[in-house]
Parts: structure tokens; C-alpha cells; sequence
């Protein structure tokens, strides 16, 4: 059983090591909402359409943070190597 | 969290809790609706003024989104909104959330997917829409093949996940505070607030949103 073991703690590991991948989400939609407040104090009166594009953008530049979240799930619950 | 439970099996397929909470949720949102139309009058009361502010709303969001010739979509977006709305705060309410399984977001992305599809090839014709593939160069046919199918893809996955995460750290939190002395009644709700309302309700506006610029951007 020493294989099994082996193989469980190197998926932990992974889950771990995959959740990186929301560092790159974190700064985009940081980036994005900073970008909002700056577009919000220059016209205000734009608020509700720059609200909606930043909230817009800000989940497609989430995607890859999900895909990340997904590989890790799938170690841990799923996982695909312990047959 | 657990992976949704199987009941039993209705004509070979089987009946999971996704479908069981489905069905929950159609009972509920066609419930609200008979609430709010009914007694319609010239003038309105106040179940007749929510259920038209939600409709206005989504017709303006609509027309903004995909222009004013587009608004034959308007019903089918806020139908959408309204399932994902009640199927993503589900947990507030003790359900699991049918969302939480890649099951439901697959068939409402493959929706998506097959209305752009479907739209497109209606409103470009055959030869405009088969052209949309060889744009800019011919040779980069095989990347927009892939960049079409990744839509789906990455829609689903996207709701999934956000519902499956939150899900994930709620029951996290509660296991770790069931292990107190007492119980802690106050903790949750924060959390309950921002993973299950916050979190829920702008991933269907997000799911709706880019179901009408997809749709809209494949039609002209």
C-alpha cells in the first residue's frame, strides 16, 4: 500500500501546487476594478454600463482561476490515478 | 460537499438530486409567477408592479446589451436569470444547488452554444456564416474551430465551479465548527451572504450576460 499512499500525498500536493493558478485571476480582476474606479471618478454618470463591463470582464478573466480550482477538486475527490 | 445523491431510476435513467432540486425549483419560480400575475389589472397593485419592474429591467438590459432588433430573446434571458438566480441561492435555503453539478451548467452552456449556432447560421446564411470561420486568415481555421467550441466549455465550467468552490468552503466551515463546544450561530451568515446571495446572483447575471453578447456577437 505504500504506492497508494505515494500517490495520495503527490495529489495533495498537486491540489495545492494547482491552486497558483489563482494568483493570475487576482491580479487581472484587481486590475479591472482598478481600471472601474478610474473610469467611475472620470464619468460618473456612466456608473451603471462601466459597473456591468467590469463585472463582465472580471468573470472571463476569472476563468482560468476556475480551471485551476477544477484540477484541484478533481485530485482531491476525483482522482483519476488511484484507478 | 457531497456529490449529489441518486433516488432511484425513472424509465433506465437516474434520478439524482440535481433533478429532484430542478423540479423543487420549477414548482418555486412558477409559484412566484402565479403570485405576481395574478389579478392582472390596468391598474396595478403591488404584485403586478415587482413582476413588471423585473420584466422592464430585463427588456432594457436586453435591448442595451444586444440592440433594439434582438428583443424576440428578451423571454428566454430572463427565464434563464430567473432559474439561475433561484438554483444558485438554493443554499440558503437548504437545497443543494443544482448548479453545483456539471451536469446542469453542461446542458444550459450547450443551450448557449447551440442558439449562437443556430442564430448565426439563420441570420449570415450559409456562406456568411462558414466565412466567420476563415476570418482573419483562412489558415486560422483550426484555432477558430477551437475557440468556438471552448465557449461552452468555459461557460459551464465558470458556474460550476464558483458554485462548487463556495459549496466546498461552506461545508468546510461547518465541519470545522461543528467540532466546538457550541455552536456559533452568527459565524455563517457572512459567509452565507457572500457565497450563496452575492456570489450566486452575479454568476447568473454573468451566465445571462455573456449568453446575449455570445448570441448577439454571432448574429451580426
Amino acid at each position: 500500500m505504500e504506492g497508494l499512499d505515494f500517490i495520495k500525498a503527490c495529489s495533495a500536493i498537486g491540489a495545492g501546487i494547482a491552486m497558483i493558478a489563482g494568483v493570475g485571476p487576482g491580479i487581472g480582476q484587481g486590475f479591472a476594478a482598478g481600471k472601474g474606479a478610474e473610469a467611475v471618478g472620470r464619468q460618473p454618470e456612466a456608473q451603471s454600463d462601466i459597473v456591468r463591463t467590469m463585472l463582465l470582464g472580471a468573470a472571463v478573466a476569472e476563468t482560468t482561476g476556475i480551471y485551476g480550482l477544477i484540477v484541484a477538486l478533481i485530485l482531491l475527490f476525483a482522482n483519476p490515478f488511484l484507478g | 460537499m457531497e456529490g449529489p445523491k441518486i433516488y432511484g431510476e425513472l424509465f433506465g435513467l437516474p434520478i439524482t438530486q440535481t433533478l429532484v432540486n430542478t423540479w423543487i425549483i420549477m414548482v418555486m419560480i412558477l409559484v412566484v409567477c402565479a403570485i405576481l400575475t395574478k389579478n392582472m389589472q390596468k391598474r396595478p397593485g403591488k404584485a403586478q408592479v415587482i413582476a413588471e419592474t423585473i420584466v422592464t429591467v430585463m427588456d432594457n438590459l436586453v435591448a442595451q446589451t444586444m440592440g433594439k432588433d434582438k428583443m424576440r430573446f428578451a423571454p428566454y434571458m430572463l427565464a434563464l436569470i430567473m432559474f439561475l438566480a433561484f438554483a444558485n441561492t438554493a443554499g440558503i435555503y437548504g437545497l443543494r444547488s443544482p448548479t453545483a453539478d456539471l451536469n446542469c451548467t453542461v446542458g444550459l452552456a450547450l443551450m448557449t452554444f447551440f442558439m449562437t449556432q443556430f442564430f448565426g447560421l439563420k441570420s449570415k446564411g450559409l456562406g456568411g456564416y462558414l466565412k466567420g470561420y476563415l476570418e482573419p486568415m483562412p489558415f486560422l481555421l483550426p484555432i477558430n474551430i477551437i475557440g468556438e467550441l471552448a465557449n461552452p466549455v468555459s461557460l459551464s465550467f465558470r458556474l460550476f465551479g464558483n458554485l462548487l468552490g463556495g459549496g466546498i468552503i461552506m461545508a468546510l466551515l461547518y465541519s470545522a465548527l461543528a467540532g466546538l463546544y457550541f455552536f456559533p450561530i452568527l459565524i455563517p451568515i457572512p459567509f452565507h451572504f457572500y457565497f450563496d446571495i452575492f456570489s450566486g446572483l452575479l454568476q447568473s447575471f454573468i451566465f445571462t450576460m455573456l449568453t446575449m453578447v455570445f448570441v448577439s456577437m454571432a448574429m451580426d
